[in-house]
C-alpha cells in the first residue's frame, strides 16, 4: 500500500455548491432495491443512532451494535453545553459561511474545507430535525428557540437544552432508532462489542462481535460497515469520557487496513474538577460557560498554602487576563489549558496535589448578586459540591485541564468512507471536520450531520456501484476473524499474573499525559515511545483477568480495550513526533514563539497525517493528504 | 364494547375501574350517612326514612349498581395486588422508604379486605333484615339496629371497620383522582385535604353510631 | 475510613445468589461509591477472584447505567444523586452497607449487581417517539412552543432511564419512566398528533414486560436521581384514558 494516494474525493465546483452537486451526482439506489442491501452500524451515539435510524427509514436492512445495555447510554449522553447551527436567529451576523470559517480557523487550518463547509451547511437541518423529534431545546418567552454564545464564539449560535444538550439530542436519535427497531427495520444488538472487522477481497464485509452477557462470538455479514464508535480519550486513563469509550473498533479496523489520521490531535478541556486521589476513575467537566463570569488565578507565591480567601488581591495572579488582555479568561480551550499547566508546573498550583488553579466567581457574585449567579450556574455549583464537598459560593472552585475529545480518527474521504472500501466512519471516530482543535458545541453537530444527512446520501452510491460477490458468515474470512478474537480473549485469560487491568491502564495514562499531553517535546515523546512497548510486554506477562470468557466478564472487556490502547499509543506518539509544528491541540515545545505562543508551520505540515499499520511494534507508515485552502487563508491565531 | 373489555384487561384500565367504583362507593357513603343520621332523630323518623327508600324503584336500581361496584372493586383490587406482588418475585433484604408512602397507602388490601368482610356481615345484619328479615316482617328497623349495637362484639367490629374505612379513604380518595389523571400543582394539596377530611369524617360519623347505641344500651 | 460492605453476588441469570461481606479499610471520604467498588474489585482481581459486576459508564449521573440499592434505597440515601455521584463523605466511619441489585420480574439479574433493563427499551420502541423521518422536518421555529410547556417537557425529559423508580416502587411499576416520556411528548406540539396512540402502546408494552402497577404512593419520585415528579404518572393515566375513550 506504500504508494497509496489519498483521494479525499472532494467534488468539483464552488465551495457552496459542492454538496448539492454531489448529491445530484451520486448514483441512487432504486427504492425497491434498498431492502436488499444490509448495513451494519457499530455504535449508537449521536452518529450511530442517527445513521441507523435514517438508513432504516430509507429502507436498508440495518443492524446496530453497542456496548452498553441500551443504545440510549452511549457516551454522547454526557455532552452538556450545546450544539451549533448557522440559523442566525439572533440576527447577529452569523451565516453558513461564518460557521464554516470559525470551524476552519478554530481547527487551526488542519481540516478539509469542503467537509467543514458541508457541516455548516447541514447544521440548520439538524436543528429542524431534532425539534421535530421533540427535543426540548431552551426557548424564549416568545416560544421561539433560544441561543447562547459558547466557547468564545462571537455570535450566539449554540442551541441547548439546559446543561443536558447531549442527553436530549441522543434521546431524540435514540427515539428515532427505537421507532425503527419497533418496526423491525433495525435489529439492535446491545451489549455487543465489535472485536474484528472482516475484510474480504479488500472490501469490508462484516464484523465479529462478542456478546458481553454470554461471551459468545458472533459473525455478522453486510454490504457495508459503518463505525460510529466514538473517541479514544480514555487512552489517557483519566478523561472526561465515559468508562467504556475505547479505540478497539477503530483500532481493529486500522489493523485490517483503514488508515488512522492525526491520532495525536487530542483536545484537553481547561475546566475540569481536579484529581482528588489515587482512586480517581474519571474526570468531570465543569461547563466552560463558567469562564464567562469566572476569573482564573493562582497565588503569586509558589507553594502558597493559605486558604484562597486569605490571599489578598495583590498577591493573586490572574494569569490569563495578564497574558491575553483581549480575550482574558475566554481564550480557546487549548490556550487556557496550556496556561494552567504552565503555572502548575512552575509550582503555583493550588489544592492538595498542586495540580489545580482557581476559578473564582467572587467578583461576579459581588457584581450581580448571588441569586443571579445561582440562576445561571446553580446546577454546576451543586455538581461541584457533590464531588468535592466544597461550597463554591464561599470559596473558589479548583479546576484543572483534562483530556476531553479526540480530533484524530480513521481517515475518511468526502463520502465518509475509509481507505477500506465499504467501511464508513462517522462522528468522533473519524478525523474529519475539526482539524487540530474542535470548537465547543461542534462535535454534536458533526455527529448528527454525519448520521442524519451525510452518510444516508453517500452510502447509496457505494452500494449501487460496487458489484460484490455475496459473502455470508460462512466465508473463511469470518472463521478466521472469529478465531483471532477468540484467541485474543483466551490469551488474556491465560496470563494469570498478579496485576489488575487498571494498573496498566493507569500507567499508560500517566505516560501519555506527561509526555504526549498538553505540551510535547521530542525527547519526551521518544522516551514515551520507548516505554510503551515495555509496558505492553509487562501487561501481557503480569495482567490478571479472572473469570471465564463464557459470561459477563468486565475485567476481560477492559483488558481487551487496554491491550488495544497499548498498541495504539505508539502511533499517537509517532504522529506527535512527526508533526514538527505546534497547531491547535498539538503543542510542540520546540515550536513556540518567544512569548510561548504556538508556531504553526503551514509550508511543511498543512496535511492530514494518515498512518498505515505494519504490525504491532512496527513503525506505522505515513501517508499525507495535502490540505488546500481555496477559500480561507491560514492566518496566525492570536488572542492577545 | 370490545374497547371496554380491552381497557379493563390492562393494568391502568383495572385501576380506572377501581377508581370509579371507589369514588362511587364514596358517594354512596355520603348518601348512606345522610340516611343513617336519622338514627339520631329518633325511632319514628329513622324507620320512616328507611321505608321510604326501600320503596323507591330508583334506589333499587342503584343498589344493584352498588353491589356490582363492590364486587368489581374488590375483585380488581385483589387482582392488581396479586399482579403487583408478582412483579417483584424476589424481595429485598433491606428496603428503606424514600418517605412519601404512608401506612394507609401500603395497606390498602388489608383495609379493603376488612371492609369487605365487614360489608358482608353488615348486609346480613341490616340489609337482609330490612328487606327480607325482621323489619320486612313488620319489626322496627331502629330496634334491630339498637339491639345489634348493644352486643359488644358487633359494636367493636363496626368501630374497627369504620376506622379501617377511614384509613382506606385516607389514601384512596386522592389516589382515585390521580388514577383518573387529576393532578395539579395547586389543587392536588387541596384535594388531599378533602380526602383526609372525608376519611376522618366518614369514619367518625359512622363509628359514632355503634358507640352511641352501645353506651345507651349500658345505661 | 472503614466500611463493611455486604454485596449480593450472583454468578449468572439462572444461578442462585447470596450476600458476601467485604471489609473496606482503605475507603476515602472523597471517593465516589463506584470508586469504592473499583478499589474492592482491584483487590479481588489481584487475588484472581471475580470482581463484583456492576454497571457504570459516564460516572457523572447522566447515562443511567449505574444503580443498585444502597442500604435499601435506590442510588443510596441522598435525593437527586446517582450512585456514581454519591461520595463516601455521606457515610459514617464503620458503617455497614448492604448492596442489592434492582429487583423486578421485568429486570432479571444478569450477574451480581447487573440487571437486564431492556424492558425499558421495549417500552420506548412501542411508542416513545415522534414518527418523523429524517429530512421531513419543518423549520425549527415554525411552531412556537410556550416556554412553560417546553420547560415542563424538559423536566420530564431529564429521565436517565436508570430504573430506580422500578426498583424503589413496591409494585415494581414503570409508570414514572413511561409517564415521563409520555408527558414530554404530549406537552410539545410536535408530539401531540400521536399522543393517544403513544400512551396506549406504551402502557401495553409496560404490561407485557411484567412491570407492576402504580398505587399512587410516590416512592419513585423520592428515589429518582433526576427528581422526575410523580405528576407525570397522573399525566400518563390521563393520556391513556383519553386514548382508550376516544379511539
Ligand atoms: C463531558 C463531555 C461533554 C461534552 N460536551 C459537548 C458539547 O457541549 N457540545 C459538543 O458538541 N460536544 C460535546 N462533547 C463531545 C461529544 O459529546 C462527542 O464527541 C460525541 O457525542 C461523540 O458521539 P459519537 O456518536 O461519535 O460517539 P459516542 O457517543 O461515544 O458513541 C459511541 C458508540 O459506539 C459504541 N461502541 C464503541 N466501541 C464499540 C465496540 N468496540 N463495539 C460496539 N460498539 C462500540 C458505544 O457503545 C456507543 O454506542 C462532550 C464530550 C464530553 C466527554
Ligand atoms: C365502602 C367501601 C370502599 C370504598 C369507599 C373504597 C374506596 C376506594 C378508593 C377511592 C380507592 C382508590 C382507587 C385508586 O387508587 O384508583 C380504593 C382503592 C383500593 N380498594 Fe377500596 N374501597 C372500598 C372497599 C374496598 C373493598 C371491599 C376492597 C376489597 C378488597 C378494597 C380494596 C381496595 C384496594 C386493594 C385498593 C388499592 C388499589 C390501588 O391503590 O391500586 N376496597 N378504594
Ligand atoms: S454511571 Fe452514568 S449515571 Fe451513573
Amino acid at each position: 500500500m506504500a504508494g497509496i494516494a489519498l483521494d479525499g474525493k472532494v467534488p468539483a465546483g464552488a465551495l457552496g455548491e459542492k454538496w448539492s452537486r454531489h448529491r445530484f451526482d451520486v448514483t441512487l439506489v432504486n427504492p425497491a432495491n434498498k431492502r436488499h442491501y444490509s448495513v451494519i452500524v457499530v455504535g449508537s451515539g449521536l452518529a450511530g443512532a442517527s445513521a441507523a435510524a435514517s438508513l432504516a427509514e430509507l429502507g436498508y436492512e440495518v443492524s446496530c451494535f453497542c456496548i452498553q445495555d441500551s443504545p440510549r447510554r452511549a457516551h454522547s449522553i454526557a455532552a452538556q453545553g450545546g450544539i451549533n447551527a448557522a440559523k442566525n436567529y439572533p440576527n447577529d451576523g452569523d451565516s453558513v459561511y461564518r460557521l464554516f470559517y470559525d470551524t476552519i480557523k478554530g481547527g487551526d487550518y488542519r481540516s478539509r474545507e469542503a467537509n467543514v463547509y458541508r457541516l455548516a451547511e447541514v447544521s440548520n437541518a439538524i436543528i429542524d430535525q431534532c425539534v421535530a423529534q421533540g427535543v426540548p431545546f431552551a426557548r424564549e418567552y416568545s416560544g421561539l428557540l433560544a441561543n447562547r454564545s459558547f466557547g468564545g464564539a462571537q455570535v450566539s449560535r449554540t442551541f441547548y437544552a439546559r446543561g443536558q444538550t447531549g442527553q436530549q439530542l441522543l434521546l431524540g436519535a435514540y427515539s428515532a432508532l427505537s421507532r425503527q427497531i419497533g418496526l423491525g427495520a433495525v435489529t439492535m444488538h446491545p451489549r455487543h462489542e465489535m472485536l474484528e472487522l472482516v475484510v474480504i477481497d479488500g472490501v469490508a464485509r462484516g464484523i465479529v462481535t462478542r456478546d458481553l452477557v454470554t461471551g459468545r462470538l458472533h459473525s455478522h455479514a453486510a454490504d457495508a460497515v459503518v463505525l460510529a464508535t466514538g473517541g479514544y480519550g480514555n487512552l489517557y486513563y483519566l478523561s472526561t469520557n465515559a468508562m467504556a469509550s475505547n479505540v478497539t473498533a477503530t483500532w481493529r479496523a486500522h489493523k485490517r487496513g483503514a488508515l488512522f489520521a492525526n491520532p495525536c490531535f487530542v483536545q484537553i478541556h481547561p475546566t475540569c474538577i481536579p484529581v482528588s486521589g489515587a482512586h480517581q476513575s474519571k474526570l468531570t467537566l465543569m461547563s466552560e460557560s463558567l469562564r464567562n463570569d469566572g476569573r482564573v488565578w493562582v497565588p503569586r507565591t509558589q507553594g502558597d498554602t493559605r486558604a484562597p480567601a486569605g490571599i489578598p488581591e495583590a498577591e493573586r495572579n490572574y494569569y490569563l487576563e495578564e497574558r491575553y488582555p483581549a480575550f482574558g479568561n475566554l481564550v480557546p480551550r487549548d490556550v487556557a489549558s496550556r496556561a494552567a499547566k504552565e503555572v502548575c508546573d512552575r509550582g503555583y498550583g493550588v489544592g492538595a496535589t498542586g495540580q489545580a488553579v482557581y476559578l473564582d466567581l467572587r467578583d461576579a457574585i459581588d457584581r450581580v448578586g448571588r441569586t443571579a449567579v445561582e440562576q445561571k450556574y446553580g446546577n454546576l455549583f451543586q455538581m461541584y459540591e457533590q464531588i468535592t464537598g466544597e461550597d463554591a459560593y464561599q470559596t473558589p472552585m479548583r479546576i484543572y485541564p483534562a483530556v476531553h475529545y479526540t480530533m484524530g480518527g480513521l481517515w475518511v474521504d468526502y463520502n465518509l468512507m475509509s481507505t477500506v472500501p465499504g467501511l464508513f466512519v462517522l462522528g468522533e471516530a473519524n478525523f474529519s471536520d475539526h482539524g487540530a482543535n474542535r470548537l465547543g458545541a461542534s462535535a454534536l453537530m458533526q455527529g448528527l450531520a454525519d448520521g442524519y444527512f451525510v452518510l444516508p446520501a453517500t452510502i447509496g452510491s457505494y452500494l449501487a456501484e460496487g458489484a460484490r460477490a455475496p459473502a455470508g458468515t460462512d466465508h473463511a474470512a469470518f472463521r478466521a476473524a472469529e478465531q483471532d478474537a477468540e484467541q485474543r480473549s483466551r490469551r488474556l485469560l491465560e496470563v494469570s499474573g498478579n496485576q489488575p487491568v487498571d494498573h496498566f491502564h493507569r500507567e499508560l495514562g500517566r505516560i501519555m499525559w506527561d509526555r504526549c499531553g498538553m505540551s510535547r517535546n521530542a525527547d519526551g515523546l521518544r522516551e514515551a515511545a520507548a516505554r510503551i512497548p515495555e509496558l505492553r510486554e509487562r501487561f501481557w506477562r503480569e495482567v490478571n483477568v479472572p473469570g471465564s470468557g463464557g459470561d459477563l466478564n468486565q475485567p476481560l472487556e477492559r483488558a481487551g480495550r487496554v491491550a488495544d490502547f497499548l498498541e495504539f499509543a505508539e502511533v499517537v506518539i509517532q504522529d506527535a513526533l512527526a508533526r514538527n509544528e505546534s497547531c491547535g491541540s498539538h503543542f510542540r515545545e520546540e515550536h513556540q514563539s518567544e512569548d510561548n505562543e504556538a508556531l504553526r508551520n503551514d509550508a511543511d505540515y498543512a496535511y492530514v497525517a494518515a498512518w498505515e499499520h505494519r504490525g504491532v511494534g512496527e513503525p506505522a507508515v505515513l501517508h499525507r493528504e495535502p490540505l488546500e485552502f481555496e477559500e480561507v487563508h491560514p492566518t496566525v491565531r492570536s488572542y492577545k | 364494547m370490545r374497547w371496554l373489555l380491552d381497557l379493563l384487561s390492562t393494568s391502568i384500565g383495572k385501576k380506572v375501574l377501581m377508581a370509579l367504583t371507589g369514588l362511587f362507593l364514596v358517594l354512596f357513603l355520603a348518601v348512606h350517612l345522610y340516611g343513617n343520621l336519622y338514627l339520631y332523630a329518633g325511632e319514628e323518623a329513622f324507620n320512616h326514612h328507611a321505608e321510604s327508600i326501600s320503596g323507591n324503584a330508583l334506589i333499587r336500581i342503584v343498589e344493584v349498581v352498588l353491589f356490582l361496584s363492590i364486587i368489581a372493586h374488590a375483585v380488581s383490587g385483589v387482582q392488581l395486588t396479586i399482579r403487583n406482588r408478582r412483579a417483584r418475585p424476589q424481595r429485598y433484604r433491606v428496603k428503606r422508604r424514600a418517605g412519601f408512602s404512608t401506612l394507609a397507602s401500603r395497606s390498602m388490601i388489608v383495609s379493603g379486605s376488612v371492609v369487605f368482610i365487614f360489608i358482608v356481615i353488615h348486609l346480613r345484619n341490616f340489609f337482609y333484615e330490612a328487606r327480607f328479615g325482621r323489619a320486612a316482617a313488620g319489626e322496627s328497623l331502629y330496634r334491630v339496629v339498637s339491639e345489634t349495637f348493644a352486643l359488644p362484639g358487633y359494636a367493636a367490629l363496626y368501630v374497627i371497620a369504620m376506622v379501617l374505612l377511614g384509613v382506606h379513604l385516607a389514601h384512596g380518595f386522592l389516589s382515585a383522582l390521580r388514577t383518573l389523571g387529576i393532578e395539579h400543582q395547586r389543587y392536588t394539596p387541596v384535594l388531599r385535604g378533602v380526602g383526609l377530611l372525608l376519611a376522618v369524617g366518614f369514619a367518625a360519623a359512622f363509628a359514632s353510631m355503634p358507640i352511641v347505641f352501645f353506651v345507651r344500651s349500658l345505661a | 475510613m472503614t466500611l463493611h460492605l455486604e454485596i449480593w453476588r450472583q454468578p449468572g441469570p439462572e444461578a442462585g445468589g447470596g450476600f458476601v461481606s467485604y471489609e473496606m479499610d482503605d475507603a476515602v471520604p472523597d471517593m465516589s461509591f463506584l470508586e469504592l467498588l473499583d478499589v474492592l474489585n482491584e483487590r479481588l482481581e489481584r487475588a484472581g477472584e471475580e470482581p463484583v459486576a456492576f454497571e457504570h459508564d459516564c460516572r457523572e449521573g447522566i447515562c443511567g447505567s449505574c444503580g443498585f440499592l444502597i442500604n435499601g434505597r435506590a442510588h443510596g440515601p441522598l435525593r437527586g444523586v446517582t450512585a456514581c455521584q454519591l461520595h463516601l463523605r455521606h457515610f459514617e466511619d464503620g458503617e455497614r452497607i448492604v448492596l442489592e441489585p434492582w429487583r423486578a420480574r421485568a429486570f432479571p439479574v444478569v450477574k451480581d449487581l447487573v440487571v437486564d433493563r431492556s424492558a425499558f427499551d421495549r417500552v420506548i420502541q412501542a411508542g416513545g417517539f415522534v414518527s418523523v423521518n429524517t429530512g421531513s422536518a419543518p423549520e425549527a421555529n415554525a411552531l412556537p412552543v410556550p416556554r412553560a410547556d417546553s420547560d415542563r417537557a424538559m423536566d420530564a425529559a431529564a429521565c436517565i432511564g436508570c430504573g430506580a423508580c422500578v426498583a424503589s416502587c413496591k409494585n415494581a411499576a414503570a409508570m414514572l419512566f413511561a409517564g415521563a416520556k409520555v408527558t414530554q411528548l404530549a406537552l410539545l406540539p410536535q408530539g401531540a398528533p400521536e399522543r393517544r396512540r403513544r400512551a396506549a402502546a406504551m402502557v401495553e408494552a409496560m404490561d407485557a414486560a411484567g412491570f407492576g402497577n402504580c398505587t399512587n404512593e410516590r416512592e419513585c419520585e423520592g428515589d429518582c436521581p433526576k427528581d422526575i415528579t410523580f405528576a407525570n404518572i397522573a399525566r400518563l393515566n390521563r393520556e391513556y384514558l383519553a386514548a382508550k375513550l376516544t379511539r
